[in-house]
């Protein structure tokens, strides 16, 4: 029988939640690492019971945790997360340059195809691979050590590596995002990258409209069938990407607010996105205190309201760029998390939405798994 | 809550060897839930009973602290970890003196706290 976990990470923990084919009734089980900040948490792709989590603390630093029962056990595995050689400077927000220094893990990102192997993008950014199942890490340097790291600068939440996404036609080419350096691409499984920010606008930040480096991307997606189209929300901006990041063209023509967070698509329809407009990067929630996710059926451009269930007035919640998920489910599930804690579910597309939970501690990031 | 004796550290007799029992060692709750223990903890540490030398004993019984109380690399301790002997803040002795000789008898324990800072 079909079913979907999602796995949520939390400011005070980690919770699953798990629910049959219909997505109506679910169970909560948590919290997982009480006390702890739960970047991220993933499942494998290839053993949906193996599952990743990242919690960390500004008191106890990080950890990394697996589980092989789909998250209802957890045993502690590697943390040694350890820059390769020197860690040279980066810029510091002031403009000063600042050592390299591992502040936590934001994402772990399974393979596609090896339940024992899996990246983490770090902050300071850096990515780190196991092989192991997260019981020994190495840094894949060449990222750290491109010749445009000296001028990276963090986002306000961090210099944070917080995309991964490996190709699904090709493992070997992988691209990742960091806050405020922008999207890299890799077409030998992480050794050499280049930047792959060619058309993103950053005015009032960047004067050069050419910059190669730089861009506050929050967060960038694609559909497995179509792996040259990457779709980008960034700091303000929602863009896309025909060519596999060599170039990006702004689709966010309707939407109330093109600043915000998450960005994901359809699990059947490769040109079906969903957004969560947010005011600004001074006011971090929804413009009107309407929380509307938005949804594109045409690849951009053209996008209207999914207001169906989702409170339209008094909101002034936050979604964050981890935090939106989809199943692969017919139809399509469509999952977010807020700030306010409340986990938000689709079961049809986002045409309606229910909320499973409300309560939580503030969601830092939401992934769906789907089970049959 | 019991008044803990004077600070034993400025005991003047020569340091003892290790109790009976080990070093006591109290961990703050996220770390007990972490190694899997209940209450205080008791640890081997070599001679001379130092910071050092407790640390290191309790990371090798149980390596899953590693990183979580000090650095991995510089072996510092992690900003908002303190270490207590009864009222005592030894948070930022060197790490090679020697601890309180109450400490090495196993009579007082070794305190591993959170510091209250955040929510």
């Amino acid at each position: 029988m079909s079913g979907v976990r999602l796995l949520v990470g939390t400011r005070k923990g980690a919770f699953v939640l798990t629910s049959d084919g219909k997505r109506k009734d679910w169970e909560v089980e948590g919290p997982h690492f009480a006390g702890w900040e739960v970047y991220h948490l993933k499942g494998s792709p290839a053993d949906p019971e193996t599952v990743y989590a990242a919690p960390s603390s500004g008191w106890f630093g990080q950890l990394v945790q697996r589980s092989e029962d789909g998250g209802k056990t957890w045993t502690a595995v590697g943390n040694d997360l350890r820059y390769e050689g020197e860690t040279g400077p980066h810029l510091w927000y002031d403009g000063t340059p600042r050592p390299w220094k591992f502040t936590r893990v934001w994402h772990v990102e399974p393979s596609l195809d090896d339940p024992r192997a899996l990246y983490a993008g770090v902050e300071d950014a850096a990515l780190f691979r196991s092989d192991d199942g997260g019981e020994t890490w190495a840094e894949l340097p060449g990222l750290r050590g491109h010749a445009t790291a000296p001028s990276w600068q963090p986002g306000a939440g961090g210099l944070c590596l917080h995309t991964i996404i490996a190709g699904p036609d090709d493992p070997s080419r992988i691209f990742v995002a960091i806050s405020a350096a922008g999207v890299f691409r890799s077409d030998d499984a992480g050794q050499t990258w280049r930047p792959a920010n060619h058309g993103l606008q950053s005015e009032g930040v960047i004067p050069d409209p050419d910059a190669d480096v730089g861009h506050c991307v929050h967060r960038i997606a694609l559909h497995p069938s179509a792996p040259d189209v990457l779709f980008m929300q960034k700091h303000w901006d929602v863009m896309r990407s025909d060519d596999g990041g060599r170039s990006w063209h702004d689709i966010g023509d309707n939407l109330p607010s093109d600043f915000g967070f998450c960005i994901d698509v359809h699990a059947h329809e490769p040109e079906t996105v969903y957004i969560v407009p947010i005011k600004s990067d001074s006011e971090h929630y929804p413009p009107e205190g309407k929380l509307r996710v938005y949804r594109s059926r045409t690849g951009g451009h053209e996008w209207e309201p999914l207001t169906n269930g989702l409170p339209q007035k008094d909101c002034y919640v936050n979604v964050y760029r981890d935090a939106m998920s989809v199943d692969s489910l017919e139809p399509c599930g469509v999952y977010f998390g807020t700030t306010g804690g409340q986990v938000y579910a689709s079961a049809d597309a986002g045409d309606s939405w229910s909320a499973p939970v409300r309560d939580l501690p503030a969601v830092l990031s939401v992934e769906a798994q789907t089970l049959t | 809550m019991t008044q803990a004796p004077g600070p034993l550290y400025r005991d003047p007799s020569p340091p003892t060897a290790t109790g009976p029992a080990g070093v006591r060692v109290r961990l703050p709750a996220q770390l007990r839930v972490l190694a899997g223990v209940d209450g205080e903890v008791l640890v081997r540490p070599a001679d001379p009973v130092t910071q050092r030398a407790v640390l290191d004993a309790l990371e090798g019984r149980y390596p899953v602290l590693k990183g979580t109380v000090r650095d991995r690399v510089t072996a510092k301790r992690r900003p908002f970890i303190r270490f207590f002997v009864g009222e005592e803040d030894l948070s930022n002795q060197a790490p090679d003196e020697r601890l309180p000789p109450a400490v090495a008898a196993g009579v007082e324990p070794f305190v591993v706290v959170g510091a209250m800072a955040g929510g």
